[in-house]
């Protein structure tokens, strides 16, 4: 099963090494994985997205707590959670795909944010799915590059994760 | 006071009552260096390899209960103590390894001697850091030392740019720490005890499985004490050998891979097993799925949350520290009105003591041939039971452990979990730093012994009277043991050609060396190395068997009641 696993962790050099070497070393799958410094510079917040069954979660969550430099580890799929990543797409925009990509953009509320007279970029924010349903809408062939930041979570309501 | 870098590792480890460092110098610890050679709080053992610096200093820690230190330098001198590092962090020995640096602004540059040590060294220890300040100095070697020793307890390295070492800075030892990030826990759940004292009350086939945490938090005499208020049989790992007394008879013997029959059927037929300090590693339980096809109830003590339902899902996972928990667990028994069945008790043992009936580890000792087996019974006698015994890695290792009787915590020094050949010298020399007028034996093999025969110099600077049991059969023994009966006897590289003459190998080191080729004699050698050469590193060369395996033993991937036992052969 796929999950969220957000993390605190103190903001020192290696701290990133530490934990995506604990992945591979222990052989647990990492689909993104996202990471920066929250409003308190001294912690840095991190946002995994695995997959794996109950027991493999259960182990990543206790070998991440087992990191001396981890604060908190929670498990955001386990109770209600929103999850946005953002995307830019740079499309070719010429002729008669022009209006058509403003007009998928709009459906999509996604924002062109560079243009040229043959490209557009597209900003996107949305859950994976709403990025992958947007790749899919358009016509492949006109996808210059993409690039996703790999998702954030945060919990929903009175669920906070704070030192 | 305004101390440099290099002062300040000094006072830390004065402040830290460290007795010995284990090092070896070289270009960016020289400041460091410098400072131990104006002091005299603590003395330096100079290794004549860094892998057996880290060695020695992970046995005193293992013989002591203290944290073991060590100094090294950078790039090669952190590289070659990587295997000693791992080796300690595999068996959560608690440990300080102080490693040089080339200058902060050198780093990243390729430089003379320069290696990421951080980024070599961050999976094999508990935690290790970078120092790129000298204000942050004092402190950091202070959570390393903080870190070593609480939760499981696990080596940590702390890296020290030389520029670091020659700057000035105030110095505070602090003398507490705290962290927010780091809380090990300490008491268990109370309600998970009061369960496992129900679920313990109830067994009709108790069993106690009890591994090297009870050595490393130092459980021993309550794991005894619960064990013999229970009447329940106990069998140890590799590692929690001495953890229960070994002449005693609720003992089983080890269990595993090379664990005795009535052990292994118990672990295996029990219906309520009690894991306190012990991680179900493959080489114990065998295969998971087929220790899994018995249904039985689990109670799991253990420090580390992450060792519990990890191999194997437990019923009642008790988290915290073995002396406490074990308390707690004895206080609420002792509460109880509860006693075990004795009906089901006593029909418990029977079905035991026809399993110990088997004989598992009877071997035949005739005239001609010395069986290594036999060396280390007689060892085990000349010595009262009473030595330190460290050995290497292989046959040599389970006969060890099979074959003397431990009877003490801390007594029994090998590495266990990475398995590291060449541990035994360097181990022995720490064990009797740590216990200077202990009987240290080491039991070895020609193949191990010479992963770090340079040690024998070191041992002859220090006067170090160790006793080298080598078990010489002229093959890797397991090696050769594993071909014999899984690779249809193609002995690929197992034989070892051209070994030294070990008795002028000791005499050219300054010590005393000994060939023994014939059973008759291997008492008698034994007996004058003790006694005669008490003082003296005698260095003890028995030609043994050739062809002696080790029994019983579970195949890898096989079930732990699917044993090969001698007598099948």
């Amino acid at each position: 099963m796929r999950h969220i696993i957000s993390i605190l962790i103190e903001n020192e050099a290696g701290a990133l090494s530490r934990v995506s070497g604990l992945f591979s070393a222990r052989a647990f799958n990492i689909e993104s994985l996202t990471v920066a410094p929250t409003e308190d510079a001294s912690l840095s917040r991190m946002t995994i997205v695995s997959t794996g069954s109950d027991d493999v979660i259960e182990q990543i969550t206790k070998q991440l707590n087992k990191l001396i430099d981890v604060v908190k580890v929670v498990d955001l799929s386990e109770a209600a959670h929103i999850e946005r990543e953002l995307m830019l797409v740079k499309v070719r925009a010429a002729g008669k795909d022009r209006e058509e990509m403003k007009r998928i953009a709009d459906i999509f509320r996604g924002r062109i944010i560079d243009v040229t007279d043959s490209t557009y970029v597209i900003e996107l924010t949305g859950n994976g799915s709403k990025l992958d349903a947007f790749l899919e809408a358009i016509d492949r062939s006109l996808i210059l590059e993409t690039v996703r930041t790999g998702v954030s979570g945060i919990g929903r309501g009175d669920r906070i994760l704070k030192v | 006071m305004q101390l440099t870098g290099a002062e300040i590792v000094i006072r830390c480890l004065q402040e830290e009552k460290v007795e010995y460092v284990f090092g070896y110098p070289g270009g960016s610890v020289l400041y460091i260096y410098d400072e131990l050679f104006k002091q005299d709080k603590f003395k330096h053992v100079l290794v004549r390899h860094e892998q057996a610096a880290v060695h020695a200093a992970d046995a005193y820690s293992r013989s002591s209960n203290k944290i073991g230190v060590c100094l090294v330098t950078s790039g090669p001198g952190v590289t070659n103590a990587v295997t000693g590092i791992a080796t300690a962090h595999m068996d959560s020995i608690p440990m300080v390894i102080i490693s040089g640096q080339v200058p902060t602004a050198y780093i990243g540059q390729d430089a003379f001697q320069e290696c990421d040590t951080v980024g070599i060294t961050r999976p094999c220890v508990k935690h290790n850091f970078l120092v790129k300040d000298v204000r942050d100095l004092a402190v950091t070697l202070k959570k390393a030392f903080y870190i070593a020793k609480t939760g499981r307890p696990g080596p940590v390295l702390v890296d020290i740019p030389k520029d670091i070492t020659n700057q000035k800075c105030e110095f505070e030892y602090p003398k507490t720490i705290t962290m927010r990030s780091y809380n090990p826990v300490v008491k268990g759940h109370s309600g998970q005890i009061k369960k496992a004292v129900q679920m313990l009350l109830e067994a009709k086939r108790p069993m106690i499985y009890a591994g090297g945490g009870v050595i490393l938090s130092d459980a021993a005499e309550k794991l005894v004490k619960l064990a013999r208020s229970l009447g329940y049989p106990v069998t140890n790992t590799l590692m929690g050998l001495g953890g229960y007394p070994a002449t005693d008879k609720q003992w089983l013997g080890m269990l595993g891979m090379h664990g005795t029959y009535e052990a292994n059927m118990a672990m295996q037929n029990c219906d309520v097993l009690i894991a306190v300090g012990a991680r179900f590693d493959d080489r114990v339980i065998g295969n998971p799925a087929h220790f899994a096809e018995v249904s039985r109830k689990i109670i799991h003590i253990d420090v580390d949350p992450s060792s519990i339902s990890k191999r194997v899902k437990v019923d009642v996972p008790i988290v915290g520290n073995l002396p406490d928990v074990l308390d707690e667990l004895q206080k609420l028994l002792e509460a109880s009105a509860g006693v075990p069945d004795p009906k089901a008790l006593a029909a418990w043992w029977k079905q035991i003591d026809e399993w110990r009936g088997k004989k598992s580890l009877k071997y035949k000792q005739g005239k001609e041939i010395i069986m290594p087996q036999y060396v280390v019974e007689k060892l085990y006698e000349v010595t009262g039971g009473d030595a330190f015994i460290t050995s290497d890695v292989g046959q040599h290792q389970m006969w060890a452990a099979q074959y003397y009787k431990f009877d003490k915590p801390r007594r029994w020094i090998n590495s266990g979990g990475l398995g590291t050949m060449g541990v035994g010298l360097p181990y022995a020399m720490g064990v009797r730093f740590a216990n200077p007028k202990a009987t240290v034996a080491c039991i070895t093999g020609e193949g191990s012994i010479q992963m770090n025969i340079q040690e024998l110099s070191t041992a002859k600077q220090f006067r170090l009277p160790i006793k080298i049991i080598n078990l010489n059969n002229r093959y890797l023994g397991m090696v050769r043991q594993w071909q014999q009966m899984f690779h249809g006897n193609r002995y690929a590289e197992s034989y070892v050609d051209a070994l030294p003459d070990f008795v002028k190998l000791a005499e050219a080191y300054g010590h005393v060396g000994m060939k023994i080729e014939r059973p008759a004699d291997v008492e008698p050698a034994l007996r004058e190395a003790f006694t005669k050469h008490k003082n003296d590193l005698v260095f003890m060369d028995f030609l043994t068997d050739q062809t002696a395996n080790v029994y019983p033993m579970v195949a890898a991937g096989k079930g732990l009641s699917e044993m090969i036992l001698a007598e099948e052969l």
